[in-house]
């Protein structure tokens, strides 16, 4: 029976796969491969759900293929079933299937009909790999999925200024994320020196054996696993995104903003919880997380005037409670909780333009002029203040450009005086004496030797901060990314003797990808002249084909799970040492920040309203 | 329908003079500014109007050129899409060629079926709109808007919102800028990021002129400048500026005006630039500009391409017209002969009921149908039994003085708490969700597998509770509620019935029951549900109307009246009100139990006919359906109709008015013998019984407005869904219950979304008249605003002589014989197979 946890994962798969293939003028063949795999998923899951029940809700596990094996590390996927997996897969599965019926006929006529269900199928694999993995890499590669799913899904309606812009938006809070994800698996690689499963992190003696001598690395760990769940969940600081995430047509709102993504943060605590339940001081920052967020969301919430942002910050103040309730170790609680979010979040959006009459006849009949709330009699002067935070989100929505974004492209304008020229020469000239560096370390004196990493990782950084910063050409962007790829590989060259294959097998994505890349920005621009990063251009709408094509070498070269380079970087990261934090942070950083880069270069490049049919397209503030 | 401004600025002259003299007067601006936003009320007081009525002084192809190159606006189908349609057969070649000959003369016939047919041309101009501001981004590379429309839409709608929030903006009754200058002042934080624009609200120099000067600098771009700062989100400067002239339109009433709005904009952006800059760092706008950019309301130049433009959209408009015109000379035009009526029945001009219509007189021969607008000549408020407001029921630019009130109501409205602001709120949302978060899972999965009607629903049958009193008859002037008189004297109503019975020509030969039925419609999930009600009734239903009317026509002491001015109703007549619902095919009739037993055993018979024509009306609707099998019983597809009216998942509940073009006025047997396709709008009229046009003026005074205004709304957004329409409505999110955005932080979308205008042909409405050409002639020129539409184009009007059926066609002010290209139209005997084949507009046929 426990072969039968793949089936969930290749369900979906099967159906986004098929869903590819079909034409785009084919609906109801399209609308009847989602319904057909969302449909027999969720029969299913509920026979095994009964079945597993019935026997005695075990718990299940099985170790599926080994991807990469080298000595001393193992890159495998694992699957993983208890009873957390059969709330978010009851949860998921009724949901899925009941909103894809319901797309069906509300996406009718759709420019993008196709794409609506390639979409939400590629999503449900993500979120079936995610609440099935077994470890970390396994959910890590669910996690990735899920976030270019978002991505696509905000920026459904590709020819307009606002969606556009929200997605990357929300693509950067969910780099965020993954980088956590990152820095925990790193770090507990070294803390096991395995890439341990889920299941034995249960194993109360085998953690706090490992625990009582690594109490740092322990908080840390957990640390990243906070910022991950806050982030994907919308919890303080992250929360505005989600309200902007309501871009796509409702019924994907509904499910993924209102229900499914949201919670995913949440999975991750509960999933995780043996690890950091016996770290108090964890377990404290938690519930402090979700008090500060429910409280502020609330409030948020109270003032908003628009029916799907009053129901996201209404949603984000329960996962606020909910975080609570699984750092208190209410875990059935919590998760009951999450059940009924998802659901009540869910109709709620489904049916939010029902509102206008529902509301309009109940004011009709009911309208009194002025209803007391009880922050009326609060002093004037803190009800306006209050007020006035709530309205501006307490500068939420800001605080990640003014803290993070605009200093990273700060640092990027400094880097003005680089033009691919100099950054082409400077690259040759640097690169052959670090490659000459590495096949004559004899020659090198110990204490240089040991900062060799560290300098090289920061002119990859560099090389990634100009790359995110260019204001103008697309192909130099495009360029410094890959190189700062070739830095940090070289960077970790100097770290430690292993075989040159982890390398290879590190930039073999980046390179392919990197070349097709480069060729169709040439491309585009011999078809269409400028393609400056200064503005969004659209091409999208003239050369889908392309655009399509670029996406998939955009993933390729930001380590997606569909090049060899998505194991080589979590390779590359084992060969860091866990006392490395400075070099462990320049990496990470400069992996966030070329997924900014690349999906910038995809957005500018060929999203957005269409900068040569000015009169076909919407209004930028629309 | 909008009230058009009576003062417009000639686009030439005056603004000629501007561009010299360069003094900016603030009151002239804004006012002219008004003029050219959307005009689009609040979503539930949604009414069709022409979207660029702001361009009525204007011929319809001058009109469009100008909206086209200052707003961008996209105002015809693209060229493309021209060629596409005359490929398919439906713009014709003959047309074509007759339009090249007249207008370029037969000698150009070929150079132009080229220019029209396989010429490209280059059409990469950028609209006027917006150059001005575009050089904030130019030579300062700041995007303020970026920094400035967020926050400014999020305080315009919270300010604005009638019940969404839990917490309502704490100060409001001062009006906009004194409520937030309140607040600035009052609290430890500000909207504003930096000192000065704080510092200048709270000293209140926020005079228009001195912040532009900060802003702009160059007084004669002043005015420039604030067209391009509002229309970067003309949804909520349309939204503002209906609010400031109606502010009756929202029930939570609001205080604003474009000047508050546009000082506070200034304020914004003169605090993003601080902000960016530093307080002394910039200069005004002006300092920096090398050229001025073309002057906004300067003439447009025709192009070649327009030309081409314009030749092509009027030969797809008289491709379709010559069928319809050749279908009515064709059809036999027997007059019924004198034979018995079994029922009479008066239905509103609405394209909609054009085919119950054809059902019901095919069902039963000896029936008679007309058509009138659908508030039948009654104007007044209605107060439904406790309700806390009273809406009007009449065309909108009406402003009725009589109040008409429901007592005695039976049903109750029912309550869902998925709407309900506990949800939303931390501590009891917890036990809800907990609960009731469950429950939504089971109610969603009943909506998808088993839709029905719940209290979310706007339904039309809801609009007036059919067992309630209505007060209609006034034995008291003095009997007055809100400033108005409760209900109409004997006088008045005579007045009434006598207009609505003599325009539609309705004075003898009346059958034992007389039918007034009304029409509303039903749907779920749709924010734009008033657009899809009648709007001779302000976008509500005509229940209430249809009823009063019939009581007044029942009157005895009426009866009288009318009988002294040559209309005698026998005793054994009488009226019945009703409602039809137009998206469930379902009808209601009220009062019945007055009727006589005679007449009540007549009315079961009837309402057998009624419920059949229902059933095959809904049967001919389903053909545009995706999700109905066309070729079923209609009383099956009649059950599906009225599913899908409930499901949450079906953004098109019917179709509203889409493919309308025609406007019928004259007698039923003009149109009687030719199959319409639910496109044309018909308003009874029989030229005998008005000679001299009096009553046709007061058709045509209503129908070019009221038709011409939904016409041209369905026609531009239809040729520009994105900049005129609401683009599509899968991503709209209610801002504030008055208007919908795309997600939280966009600008309102006035206009129709795209699932309303897809299948819209854009071709200007013909209004039909049957009558003589020089009584059409005088009947159109008594009234400037009504004539404008006929001389300036925005309809076109053909006379049909109603004795020898010969055409005329009105242009440049006078009548010319007209001759239709067409010269056979295709029989059909059994429309149930023109149906059950066709999913695209079907050609005019001959009934037979």
């Amino acid at each position: 029976m426990t072969s039968i946890l793949n089936l969930f994962i290749l369900l979906p798969l099967v159906g986004y796969i098929i869903s590819l293939l079909i034409p785009a003028r084919q609906e109801t063949l399209i609308s009847r491969t989602a319904f057909v795999s969302a449909g027999l998923h969720l029969a299913i899951a509920v026979g095994f759900l009964g079945w597993w029940l019935l026997n005695g809700h075990p718990t299940l596990n099985i170790k599926d293929i080994a991807l990469f094996r080298s000595p001393g590390y193992e890159f495998f996927v694992d699957f993983y079933f208890d009873k957390i997996t059969a709330m978010y897969l009851f949860v998921g599965s009724f949901l899925t299937f009941l909103v894809t019926l319901y797309s069906r006929a509300y996406l009718h006529r759709e420019s993008g009909y196709k794409r609506f269900f390639n979409t939400i199928l590629f999503f449900y694999l993500g979120y079936n790999i995610v609440i099935f993995s077994g470890n970390l890499e396994t959910l890590f590669i669910g996690w990735e999925i899920l976030g270019i799913a978002s991505f696509l899904l905000i920026a459904f309606y590709r020819d307009r200024y606002l969606p556009v812009k929200n997605a990357v938006k929300i693509f950067s809070i969910y780099r965020i994320a993954d980088v956590g994800i990152i820095l925990a698996m790193w770090l507990s690689h070294h803390l096991w020196h395995e890439n341990i499963t889920f299941l034995k992190l249960n194993n109360y003696t085998l953690v706090d054996a490992q625990l009582q001598t690594h109490s740092l690395i322990g908080v840390f760990i957990s640390l990243m696993i906070l910022i991950s769940a806050a982030a994907k969940s919308a919890q303080f600081p992250f929360s505005s995104w989600l309200p902007r995430a309501m871009e796509g047509p409702t019924p994907s709102s509904a499910i993924f903003y209102g229900s499914l993504s949201v919670h995913l943060g949440v999975f991750l605590l509960v999933r995780t919880f043996p690890f950091w339940e016996h770290q108090l001081s964890v377990r404290i920052l938690i519930g402090i997380v979700g008090l500060l967020t429910s409280i502020i969301a609330t409030g948020i919430a109270r003032v908003q005037s628009s029916v799907k942002s009053q129901i996201a910050y209404a949603s984000i103040a329960q996962i606020g409670l909910i975080f609570i309730e699984v750092a208190a170790g209410l875990e059935t609680l919590a998760l009951f909780h999450f059940a009924g979010n998802a659901f009540l979040r869910t109709y709620q959006l489904l049916v939010s333009p029902s509102v206008v009459s529902y509301l309009i006849r109940e004011q009709f009949y009911n309208f009194t002029p002025r209803e007391h709330t009880f922050e009326d009699s609060l002093p004037k002067k803190i009800e306006y203040t209050f007020y006035m935070l709530c309205l501006k989100e307490w500068n939420l929505d800001s605080f990640m450009y003014r803290y993070l974004w605009n200093p990273l492209k700060w640092a990027g304008n400094k880097l003005g005086f680089l033009t691919l020229k100099r950054v082409l020469i400077f690259f040759a000239g640097a690169y052959a004496a670090g490659l000459f560096c590495l096949y004559n370390e004899e020659l090198i004196p110990a204490t240089i030797h040991g900062q060799l990493p560290i300098l090289f990782a920061l002119i990859g950084l560099v090389m990634v901060l100009k790359a995110f910063s260019e204001r103008k050409h697309a192909q130099m962007s495009w360029t410094l990314v890959i190189m700062n790829h070739f830095w940090v590989a070289l960077a970790i060259s100097f770290n430690e003797h292993f075989s040159s294959n982890h390398t290879f097998l590190y930039l073999s994505g980046i390179t392919v990808s990197g070349i097709i890349g480069i060729l169709c920005l040439r491309k585009l621009k011999t078809l269409e002249g400028s393609i400056d990063l200064d503005q969004f251009h659209g091409h999208s709408y003239k050369h889908s084909g392309l655009a399509f094509l670029f996406l998939l070498t955009c993933l390729g070269l930001s380590g997606f799970p569909i090049t060899p380079t998505f194991i080589g970087e979590d390779v590359i990261f084992s060969h860091i040492h866990e006392d490395q934090a400075l070099l462990a942070f320049f990496v990470s950083l400069s992996f966030i920040i070329d997924g900014l880069a690349i999906i910038r270069i995809y957005a500018r490049v060929f999203l957005g309203p269409h900068v040569k049919s000015v009169y076909e397209m919407a209004y930028r503030s629309s | 329908m909008k009230t058009q401004h009576s003062s417009i600025v000639e686009l030439d002259g005056a603004h000629e003079e501007k561009a010299h003299g360069s003094s900016f007067n603030e009151h002239d601006v804004l006012h002219e500014l008004k003029h050219y936003l959307p005009a689009q009320a609040p979503l539930k007081d949604f009414v069709h109007h022409n979207t660029l009525h702001a361009f009525q002084k204007l011929k319809f192809p001058d009109a469009i050129r100008h909206a086209s190159e200052i707003f961008g606006y996209k105002v015809t189908l693209s060229l493309k899409e021209y060629r596409s349609l005359y490929q398919s057969g439906k713009i014709r070649e003959e047309v074509v060629s007759k339009i090249i000959s007249e207008q370029k003369g037969a000698d150009a016939l070929a150079t132009w079926r080229e220019k029209l047919l396989t010429q490209t041309y280059d059409n990469a101009a950028t609209p006027r709109i917006g150059a001005l501001r575009s050089n904030w981004k130019k030579y300062f590379k700041i995007d303020l808007d970026s920094l400035v429309h967020p926050i400014l839409f999020r305080i315009l709608c919270s300010y604005l919102d009638q019940g969404i929030s839990m917490w309502n903006f704490p100060v409001w009754h001062k009006g906009f800028l004194p409520s937030v200058k309140e607040m600035e002042r009052n609290s430890f934080t500000s909207f504003f990021r930096t000192r000065r624009a704080k510092e200048l609200l709270l000293k209140g120099k926020t005079a228009i002129p001195d912040l532009l000067k900060i802003l702009v600098g160059n007084e004669s771009l002043y005015e420039q400048y604030i067209f391009d700062q509002q229309f970067a989100h003309q949804g909520w400067s349309g939204m503002v500026s209906t609010i400031e002239s109606q502010p009756e339109t929202l029930l939570d009433p609001k205080k604003i005006s474009l000047h508050d709005l546009i000082s506070f904009e200034l304020l914004l952006e003169i605090d993003a630039l601080d902000y960016h800059f530093g307080k002394d760092n910039w200069l005004p706008l002006t300092a920096k500009l090398k050229d001025k950019p073309t002057e906004l309301f300067a003439n447009v130049p025709s192009t070649e391409l327009y030309e081409v433009l314009g030749i092509w959209q009027q030969a797809f408009e008289w491709s379709y017209y010559d069928q319809v015109l050749a279908g009515i000379q064709l059809s036999s035009n027997t007059p019924t002969e004198k034979k018995v009526k079994s029922f009479q029945a008066m239905f509103c001009i609405d394209d909609r009921e054009c085919s119950l219509r054809r059902y019901l007189e095919k069902l039963d021969p000896s029936c008679e149908t007309f058509g009138t607008p659908g508030f039948f000549g009654v104007e007044f408020y209605f107060r439904p039994e406790h309700g806390k407001f009273h809406t009007k029921l009449c065309p909108a630019p009406v402003t009725p003085k009589y109040l008409i009130k429901e007592v005695g109501t039976r049903s109750k409205r029912g309550k869902d708490i998925h709407f309900t602001k506990p949800t939303h709120s931390l501590f009891r949302g917890w036990l809800i969700t907990h609960t009731l978060g469950f429950w939504s899972a089971l109610k969603l999965f009943i909506n998808i597998f088993r839709p029905s009607m719940g209290p979310a629903a706007a339904y039309s049958f809801r609009h007036m509770d059919k067992h309630a009193q209505l007060t209609i008859e006034n034995k008291n002037p003095e009997h007055r509620e809100h400033d108005l008189q409760v209900g109409f004297t004997i006088d008045e109503m005579a007045v009434r019935v006598e207009g609505l019975l003599k325009s539609i020509g309705l004075v003898k030969d009346f059958a034992p029951v007389v039918y007034v039925v009304g029409h509303g419609s039903s749907s779920v999930n749709n924010p734009h549900y008033a657009a899809y009600d009648c709007g001779a009734c302000s976008g509500r239903a005509g229940s209430v109307n249809s009823r009063v009317v019939c009581f007044m026509a029942n009157h005895p002491k009426v009866r009288e009246i009318l009988a002294g001015k040559g209309i005698v109703i026998p005793n054994e007549t009488q009226f019945v009100g009703g409602l039809h619902d137009t998206t469930r095919d379902e009808i209601v009739f009220f009062d019945e139990d007055s009727l006589t037993p005679v007449n009540h055993a007549h009315h079961q018979k009837n309402e057998g006919i009624f419920n059949n024509a229902l059933d095959y009306n809904s049967k001919e609707r389903s053909r545009r359906f995706e999700s109905i099998d066309t070729t079923l019983t209609p009383a099956k597809i009649h059950d599906k109709i009225k599913i899908r009216s409930v499901s949450l998942f079906e953004p098109r509940p019917e179709l509203n008015h889409a493919t309308n073009a025609l406007c019928i006025v004259g007698r039923r047997e003009l149109s009687k013998g030719i199959f319409l396709d639910r496109r044309s709008f018909m308003n009874s009229f029989d030229y005998k019984v008005d000679p001299e046009g009096t009553y046709l003026f007061n058709i045509l005074k209503a129908a070019a407005p009221v038709c011409g205004g939904i016409n041209l709304e369905y026609f531009f957004s239809r040729v520009d869904n994105q900049k005129l329409g609401a683009g599509t409505k899968l991503p709209h999110n209610v801002m504030g219950l008055f208007g919908v955005a795309n997600g939280i932080d966009g600008d309102l979308r006035p206009g129709l979304p795209s699932q309303m205008i897809e299948v819209h042909d854009p071709v200007r409405l013909l209004i039909i008249v049957e009558h003589f050409p020089d009584v059409v002639l005088r009947t159109i020129q008594k009234n400037a605003e009504t004539y404008e539409w006929f001389i300036n184009e925005w309809v076109n009007l053909i006379t049909v002589n109603p004795e020898t059926k010969a055409l005329s066609v009105f242009r440049e002010g006078a009548f010319y014989p007209y001759e239709t290209t067409v010269k056979t139209v295709d029989p059909v005997s059994d429309v149930a197979s023109l149906i059950e084949s066709n999913q695209e507009n079907i050609p005019v046929h001959l009934l037979s």
